[in-house]
């Protein structure tokens, strides 16, 4: 070809946003964008039916009061089967030593706006977004379709999916997880580091009820986490070594449970599998940008946090409510939703939270995962403070219940 | 006057819109304030119109003119809004800049060189003129408020904003502003043309209309953004006024 095809400087709209990713938090943003009357196309890599399927795979969120708020507020939450966190019970502790649950104590009964969170199966959750994507007029779903060029322009930003169709709208939302294609075919540079760690992450069933109580365990490996499912199910994600995780990953399910029953003792009777296992490799990978050319990132594709303090969906969904309240409201005053002054308006209010709780994540698995006796005795001697003191425990659950800071319309 | 972009100057006026959008460049501090001008225009003609701003085009059928509008910071909201917009600016630079980003950005906007007064002698009506930031560089205010009244329909609004006579805004429009912070040009303004809140509503009654609304926009040092206050008028203001 002797000269490139000219491209029209005015391009015809398909909708106010292109959104990569089909998981969580982009169907989450397209609802919300829809509120504020702004029109979606989210294209998933993955097929529809993988989407539906109703059968438990074994994964689950913590979702924060400030989430639940939202996913309220989004006409989510009404027939969403959940688990109240009524109670978190942090203690530190040793493999085969276990099942001594003292340490530091969170009750729901000291905040006023209810249960600590919620466990919500990322089945359920999924559905009830793909069923109130397919009900509002303003969302486009492109299931199974893949993206494989990008390209943005003075008012404009145009997809180029692999059938060779082309989609344009005004912003491009990249919300396709910590290997985002949308955030590195704009050029954005990544900064994180590795663990050494893998989670392991699994459901399983159990003879005594859990109360509603989380459990989030210290153990020199690495945490682990009991979360009170629906019924007696509860989602464990616990932390190893690569080469360990690697190992125990290996093992029949009868071995694998055999390892990890000594890790939290008998207290909820005998356990068995109640969905697939997984591994997650432990990392932090932040954005050097949340921003560019007509582009904003939520989500993982922004910031993959490591999952120990569980606030890697909440961090997602504070990144929609406020990319929302952003645009909803530039939309309102007649402004460009894509233009550079109102993404560094998001860029501004998420960048800063994300690196604040990226650090206190970092300090924290540093901190815990650990067996010097020196860092121990510091340890208890922290917890017993903080649990002697009925304020600072009050600011922690607020913390994690995603009630401080500057908080989006969605989550007030 | 017709103004049409000669094609062969395209990529100079690119540029150049280029540099009126930008929000870190040249116009950075009007990129600043323009959320909070905007939300108070849209809060305005909302309120007088009876439009619903959480619907598309909610000002459609309304046709708005926005006297200096430079590169069209202001025009193109109202467009998007759905009004049928017109804006003008007696600098003759600006109007290809301000046409070749509109094209850029799909919406269809009036832009002339012309002045308001010539537009009042050719009979144009509005049902909202905008007046931001203009009325502290003409040389008579009074005659230049008539103009922008007789441009109005009955019952039109007509918004208008400036900088307040005092020490303080001498030392943070000039001073801070031109001097300091180097954000605007030195000499952009005349401190002794400066108009008090209290002055201007009178020459707004005395050219016909009815100021029926004012707030101030103060600026945060620590937010780094602009907000509407009922009270702190001591700087840079906004005022709202209906005709007859």
């Amino acid at each position: 070809m002797d000269n490139p095809r000219p491209r029209p400087i005015v391009r015809r709209m398909e909708s106010d946003l292109i959104i990569t990713g089909g998981g969580l938090n982009g169907p989450a943003l397209a609802l919300a964008a829809a509120r504020h009357g702004l029109s979606s196309i989210v294209i998933d890599s993955l097929p529809r039916d993988t989407r539906a399927d109703p059968a438990f795979d074994g994964r689950s969120y913590a979702l924060a009061h400030a989430s639940h708020r939202m996913l309220d507020r989004l006409g989510l939450w009404d027939g969403l089967p959940n688990q109240p966190m009524l109670e978190i019970k942090v203690s530190d502790g040793r493999v085969g030593e276990a099942g001594a649950f003292l340490g530091l104590h969170f009750d729901s009964a000291e905040i006023e706006e209810g249960p600590m969170g919620f466990m919500v199966e990322d089945r359920h959750i999924r559905r009830a977004l793909l069923d109130a994507m397919e009900a509002e007029p303003k969302i486009t779903h492109r299931a199974g379709e893949t993206v494989i060029a990008q390209e943005t322009g003075p008012a404009f930003a145009t997809v180029t999916l692999a059938t060779g169709e082309e989609l344009t709208g005004r912003l491009l939302v990249g919300a396709d997880g910590r290997s985002s294609g949308t955030a590195a075919r704009a050029r954005i540079k990544r900064t994180g580091w590795r663990y050494g760690q893998t989670a392991l992450v699994c459901a399983i069933a159990h003879e005594r009820p859990h109360n509603g109580v989380a459990h989030q365990l210290f153990l020199p490996p690495g945490p682990l986490a009991i979360l009170p499912l629906t019924g007696n199910r509860s989602s464990i994600v616990w932390s190893e070594t690569d080469a360990q995780a690697r190992a125990i990953n290996a093992l029949s399910d009868d071995d694998y449970l055999t390892v990890l029953r000594p890790r939290f003792g008998d207290f909820l009777g005998d356990i068995s599998l109640a969905g697939a296992r997984y591994t997650y490799a432990l990392g932090l990978s932040l954005a050097n940008a949340f921003v560019a050319d007509r582009l904003a990132l939520v989500g993982d594709a922004a910031h993959g946090l490591h999952p120990i303090a569980g606030q890697g969906l909440n961090a997602g969904l504070r990144d929609v409510a406020a990319l929302a309240h952003v645009i909803g409201h530039a939309a309102r005053r007649g402004e460009d939703i894509g233009a550079p002054g109102v993404l560094e308006r998001y860029q501004g209010w998420r960048r800063f939270d994300t690196a604040a709780l990226a650090a206190a994540t970092d300090l924290f698995n540093r901190l815990f995962s650990n067996d010097s006796a020196i860092l121990r005795a510091g340890r208890d001697l922290g917890m017993a403070l903080v649990g002697a003191l009925p304020s600072a425990r009050r600011s922690f659950i607020r913390e994690a219940a995603g009630l401080t800071g500057d908080l989006p319309e969605l989550m007030r | 006057m017709t103004i049409t972009v000669d094609p062969s100057e395209i990529a100079k006026f690119e540029a150049m819109a280029a540099e009126w959008w930008d929000p870190n460049g040249k116009f950075k501090p009007l990129h600043m304030l323009n959320p909070c001008r905007l939300d108070y225009i849209t809060t305005q003609i909302a309120g007088e119109y009876g439009r619903d701003v959480g619907i598309e085009r909610p000002f459609a059928g309304l046709r708005i003119l926005d006297i200096g509008c430079g590169g069209g910071l202001l025009c193109e909201p109202m467009a998007r809004l759905g009004a049928e917009v017109v804006g003008v600016d007696a600098a003759a630079r600006n109007i290809p800049v301000a046409m070749t980003h509109a094209e850029q950005s799909g919406l269809t906007i009036d832009y002339r060189h012309t002045t308001a007064e010539a537009m009042a002698e050719a009979g144009e009506q509005f049902d909202a003129v905008l007046n931001m930031e203009v009325v502290e560089h003409v040389a008579d205010p009074l005659a230049y408020l008539t103009a922008c009244q007789q441009l109005l329909k009955p019952g039109g609004l007509h918004i208008c904003s400036t900088i307040n006579r005092n020490p303080k805004s001498f030392a943070m429009a000039i001073v801070g502003a031109e001097y300091v912070m180097r954000w605007l040009p030195k000499g952009t303004h005349e401190w002794k043309k400066f108009i008090t809140p209290d002055e201007l509503c009178d020459l707004l009654r005395q050219a016909g209309l009815t100021p029926v609304d004012r707030k101030g926009f103060v600026f945060n040092p620590v937010t780094w953004q602009w907000r509407l206050s009922d009270r702190d008028l001591s700087v840079n203001y906004v005022t709202a006024a209906t005709k007859g």
